[in-house]
């Protein structure tokens, strides 16, 4: 059989977990794709790729792809997301002598009292005119919004009593060590080097400020996806396939083994078989804690591209000062999260398919019964930490 | 015309400042070192800056350029948007420039165009460089191996090295692989 060359880049992350599976196991294969995994060292370098052609599709944290979209920093180019990678994975890693000041080294606590106690420390060290500096992965990632969100909620001003800067996931243990940051908020894995190495100590995993936070997204340059359905459907169905064997503890052992591999993560087998089972290393010489849902990789529809997710990222990103707010550029940002594709592509293989295209974020308390066009869909609890909810509709209000 | 190379091997960063130099761009700041990236640039305030696309602090550089405002664009904007053969080529090549807003597309091209030039070349050198070193070895395993069975089989040179090339053929396999499994089997038995 000839196979369909798709080329799909990544960066060395737990969460590229479903491309480098569906190539793997053979589930692209299957569905007639030679699949090949192109591995990056940045953010925008990945984008170049799918931008002039040298990829076909990308694994990309979700922000980036609606600031692509909307021409930040470069000129416009729409990105389509039909499937979302993964959700959450992320954590808030502080120097260990910060980090001793806010919480109880060693294990999750109460983000809300680390954050007010966070609140403190950054404002004593703003007016001693030495801001806290905080590295994240990328100006346009989740990992930004994310931290930003809960600083907020917590009483520190993300604009003015700390200061967040971009730092290369690979350097941040060394920038930790060298106080050049003093708090990284990162992916898997690494906030367990950070800890490893003794550099830094976990305070806060980012599914305790959003227990469904949108992160790394299959994009798509928005006219190839749709003059290629043929193509790009069936990598979604070899990815869907993917995350049903990565919540399968059964292939537990094969999973870890491939991801820890040279041309994937190059990295700890233990480190990564850790972050699938939803273990956080908190700190150096500490037993590793469950936290439920850590990584959300595929359960509950997660691999569904909600348009209200999109439209969230929009509403943190003018939080942030990045884009100023209007009307049209929230309709963009939305039309970027594709589920009429997701629903065209997984439909026939019987995924279960959300009736709506948007939803509620944070609205849902416990298990609840979704309703849904093909299967049956009990979504469980998506709160944010401080029990606010997200409205796409009223957003709208403020826009005007 | 001041330039910024940011590339982690200082090797190819001195190939690329040659080349800019030849072509009498003087103003040229090389950039090698993690430590105080963003504030050197920010210090030397070049008006192209090359940085290899490997390199993981293109995201921070970004992140510069977007608050900043001071440097800006990446390749995608002075080149004509439609002339995709001149991105394809960077990128081919593996590398990116940024460029200050309102340059003359033509001078910033020359300097791409020299740069991608550079970046191919330094590639070709690397791979012939890394072919010679692998041929080198090869050589060395084999006239160790000939050694070997000269030593335990008590034959002269031209035998050692028949019989070497005789159990390739039979195997299938190149004259240095059989070289250096009949190597490691000698070092695993202890030169019994």
């Amino acid at each position: 059989m000839n196979l369909n060359l798709v080329r799909l880049g990544f960066l060395p992350l737990v969460d590229a977990a479903l491309p480098i599976l569906a190539r793997e196991l053979g589930f692209a294969e299957a569905e007639g794709l030679d699949l090949r995994l192109v591995r990056d060292m940045s953010w925008a370098t990945v984008q170049d790729r799918l931008l002039y052609g040298h990829s076909d599709a990308a694994h990309m944290v979700a922000p980036l792809a609606i600031a692509t979209t909307l021409g930040l920093g470069r000129p416009a180019v729409p990105l389509s997301v039909p499937f979302v990678l993964g959700l959450n994975g992320n954590a808030i890693t502080l120097r260990p002598d910060l980090a001793a000041q806010v919480t109880e080294i060693g294990g999750p606590g109460d983000i809300r009292t680390i954050g007010t106690r966070f609140a403190e420390l950054a404002k004593a060290r703003r007016d001693a005119g030495e801001k806290l500096r905080l590295g994240v992965v990328h100006r346009y990632s989740s990992h930004n919004y994310m931290l930003r969100y809960w600083l907020r909620g917590t009483g520190t001003d993300p604009q003015s009593d700390v200061e967040i800067v971009t730092i290369a996931p690979p350097f941040a243990a060394d920038a930790l060590a060298s106080a050049e940051v003093d708090g990284i908020c990162v992916g898997a894995p690494w906030n367990s080097v950070a800890v490893e190495q003794g550099a830094g100590v976990v305070i806060a995993t980012t599914s305790q400020i959003w227990q469904r936070g949108v992160e790394k997204v299959l994009a798509v340059k928005q006219v190839r996806l749709e003059a290629e359905l043929e193509l790009f459907e069936p990598l979604m169905r070899a990815l869907y396939r993917a995350g049903e064997a990565f919540v399968d503890p059964e292939k537990l052992d094969v999973i870890t083994t491939i991801m820890a591999r040279p041309e994937y993560l190059d990295g700890s087998a233990d480190a990564i078989r850790r972050v699938i089972q939803d273990k956080v290393l908190f700190a150096k010489s500490y037993p590793s804690v469950r936290i439920p849902d850590f990584m959300f990789q595929h359960r509950e529809a997660a691999n569904f591209p909600w348009v209200s997710q999109a439209a969230w990222l929009y509403a943190q990103m003018a939080e942030a000062g990045h884009v100023v707010p209007s009307l049209p550029q929230y309709q963009l940002a939305q039309g970027v999260f594709r589920p009429d594709i997701y629903r065209s592509a997984l439909g026939p293989i019987g995924a279960t398919l959300p009736g709506a295209s948007s939803k509620l974020e944070g609205g849902i308390s416990g298990p609840t019964g979704v309703g849904s066009i093909q299967g049956r869909l009990i979504l469980s609890a998506d709160s944010f930490f401080d029990g606010q909810s997200f409205d796409p509709e009223a957003f709208i209000k403020l826009l005007k | 015309m001041r330039i910024a190379v940011i590339d982690e091997s200082p090797a190819r960063a001195a190939v690329i400042r040659e080349g800019l130099e030849a072509s009498g761009l003087s103003k040229i700041l090389v950039l090698s070192e993690r430590i105080g990236l963003v504030s050197r640039i920010e210090e030397f305030a070049p008006d192209v800056i090359l940085i290899d696309l490997e390199n993981p602090q293109r995201d921070e550089l970004e992140e510069l350029f977007a608050v900043s405002r001071a440097l800006a664009r990446p390749v995608a904007m002075f080149v004509d948007q439609t002339d995709d053969a001149a991105m394809e080529a960077a990128i081919d090549a593996g590398v990116s420039a940024y460029v200050v807003d309102g340059l003359k597309a033509e001078r910033i091209r020359a300097i791409v165009d020299l740069a991608i030039k550079r970046f191919n070349a330094f590639a070709r050198l690397k791979s012939e460089l890394a072919e010679a070193r692998s041929a080198l070895a090869e050589r060395k395993a084999v006239d160790a191996a000939k050694t070997l069975l000269m030593k335990k089989r008590g034959i002269d040179e031209p035998a050692a090295y028949a019989l070497l090339r005789k159990s390739a053929m039979d195997s299938g396999r190149k004259i240095a692989e059989v070289a250096d499994a009949l190597l490691t089997a000698d070092k695993l038995m202890g030169g019994l």
